[in-house]
Order: C-alpha cells, then sequence, then structure tokens
C-alpha cells in the first residue's frame, strides 16, 4: 500500500502533500501520542483526532510519511506549516477512528505489532 | 573526547516548541550517517524528556554528545524535583494536569518510554531544585 491508497480508501482530502508514492507498511491510531511513541515498528502512518502541532512531532519522530485527521478535523495553519517542513503528508477523512482504522485493516494493512 | 556537543535551550512557555531539539538532533544525526534505529531512539527519549520538561518543569536546556559508538544526552531543568522516582518509572503512573492530557501527553508512558529506548538512563532530581536526566544509546554503525 502507498499514501495514495490510503487517500482512495479512506475518501481522504490531501491537507498537506509529501511523498504520496511512499510505501506504507503500517499503521497506528491513537490520541495519546505516548502510545504512539510506545511502539517503534516502522510504522508509516498515524490515525488520530488529535490536532496540534505535537501530532506532525510525534510522527517526525517515528518517521512516519503520513498522518490522517479523522472525523474530518482540520489542522490549523502552524500544523501544516511543520508537516510541508518535514515532508510529511496531512490526509483529512470524514470517517471516525474505528471506521478509518476498519477501513485500512481490511485493505490488508496491519498494525505491526499484534500483541 | 566528545566528537560533537550541541546544546538546546527547552522553552517552557510553549508547549507547541517541545520537540524541536529532539528534531534537530535527529536531523544531525541522520546527516552523520548514523544507523536509523538508532537515531530514532535518542529522537523518542529525548522528545519525550523534553515534553516532560515542558509539562512539569518550565522548561531547561539540553546538552547533546555525539561519539561515533554512542549518543549522550543530559536534559537539566530547575523544576520542582520528583518525589518518588519509582513510582515516576511506573507505566501509566502521571502526575500531569489535564489539560496535557488533552495535548495527547499526560498517559504516564514518558519515562518508561525513555528508559525503553536507552541503554542507559539516570535520574538526579531534588525536591524544590530540579532534574538532570541522563541518557546514552549505544550506536551500531
Amino acid at each position: 500500500m502507498i499514501v495514495k491508497d490510503i487517500i482512495d480508501i479512506l475518501q481522504g482530502e490531501v491537507i498537506c502533500e509529501g511523498d504520496l508514492d511512499h510505501e506504507i507498511k503500517t499503521a497506528c491510531g491513537s490520541d495519546m501520542m505516548s502510545d504512539v511513541l510506545a511502539f517503534v515498528k516502522d510504522q508509516s502512518v498515524l490515525l488520530t483526532g488529535l490536532v496540534n502541532p505535537q501530532v506532525v512531532r510525534t510522527a517526525e519522530m517515528m518517521d512516519m510519511a503520513c498522518i490522517v485527521f479523522v472525523r474530518g478535523k482540520e489542522p490549523d495553519e502552524s500544523i501544516i506549516k511543520l508537516a510541508q517542513s518535514r515532508d510529511i503528508t496531512l490526509i483529512k477523512t470524514r470517517f471516525r477512528m474505528f471506521t478509518a482504522c476498519g477501513l485500512l485493516y481490511s485493505n490488508g494493512l496491519s498494525g505491526g505489532c499484534d500483541v | 573526547m566528545s566528537a560533537i556537543h550541541l546544546r538546546y535551550e527547552v522553552p517552557g512557555d510553549d508547549f507547541t516548541r517541545a520537540g524541536e531539539a529532539s528534531g534537530a538532533v535527529k536531523k544531525r544525526l541522520k546527516a552523520l550517517g548514523y544507523n536509523p534505529d538508532a537515531i530514532r531512539r535518542v529522537a523518542i527519549a529525548m522528545y519525550e524528556a523534553e515534553i516532560n520538561m515542558v509539562i512539569h518543569a518550565e522548561g531547561g536546556y539540553c546538552d547533546v554528545d555525539i561519539y561515533p559508538d554512542r549518543v549522550e544526552v543530559l536534559l537539566a531543568d530547575k523544576g520542582p524535583g520528583i518525589p518518588d522516582v519509582e513510582k515516576a518509572m511506573q507505566a501509566g503512573f502521571s502526575t500531569a494536569p489535564d489539560n496535557v492530557r488533552n495535548l495527547g501527553f499526560g498517559a504516564g508512558m514518558g519515562l518508561p518510554n525513555i528508559k525503553k529506548y536507552t541503554d542507559d538512563m539516570r535520574i538526579e532530581t531534588e525536591i524544590g531544585v530540579g532534574t538532570n536526566l541522563y541518557l546514552t544509546v549505544k550506536v551500531n554503525n
């Protein structure tokens, strides 16, 4: 799966464009950034309902290529600028967290750390 | 002898800037060609520590020493100190206020995460004086 596929599956809208051909191996869905930081497993996409610059910083530390904001949440200009400078793709989807994760999972994406 | 020494201020009044130092160190290590796994471990441990400094201690500074075989980081603050280090090390234990949880932190995973990603971690803390957190991450290039 690549970033473009995520956009298609989640009927997402690109807010900030990074490398859309970047390969996505696994995903992580959480509003708690410390939980995201607790499991390093080459996760390349973060789904979250949290909207603040620390979401981008967390993705940066984890080498994630893409952030999906669920429930149609809109990041502000400071978040978009930070993502641009880090070459991280920002996507928003109208789906809620459970559904967004479920759609990606049923299309073959896993969490990478299943225990 | 230290190969490269870096110092960063961590502003205590601006949560949005927490992570600037970690991001800068990550970039530097990448440019120096260190292995990605080690870089990530340094970045995550430092980032959690930076967040802690902003949440609990109104900022401070970090000193980073980059050696060929390891990265050493000191994060120093003049905050309130940690009353019970053992408790603070427990996963899930947190004294962070609710507004911090709304920002995605304060789950009590900071210090446990830092310990997990570093090869050595040492805390010097004194109530009312501050906390020094020493981290070492070994690098196998």
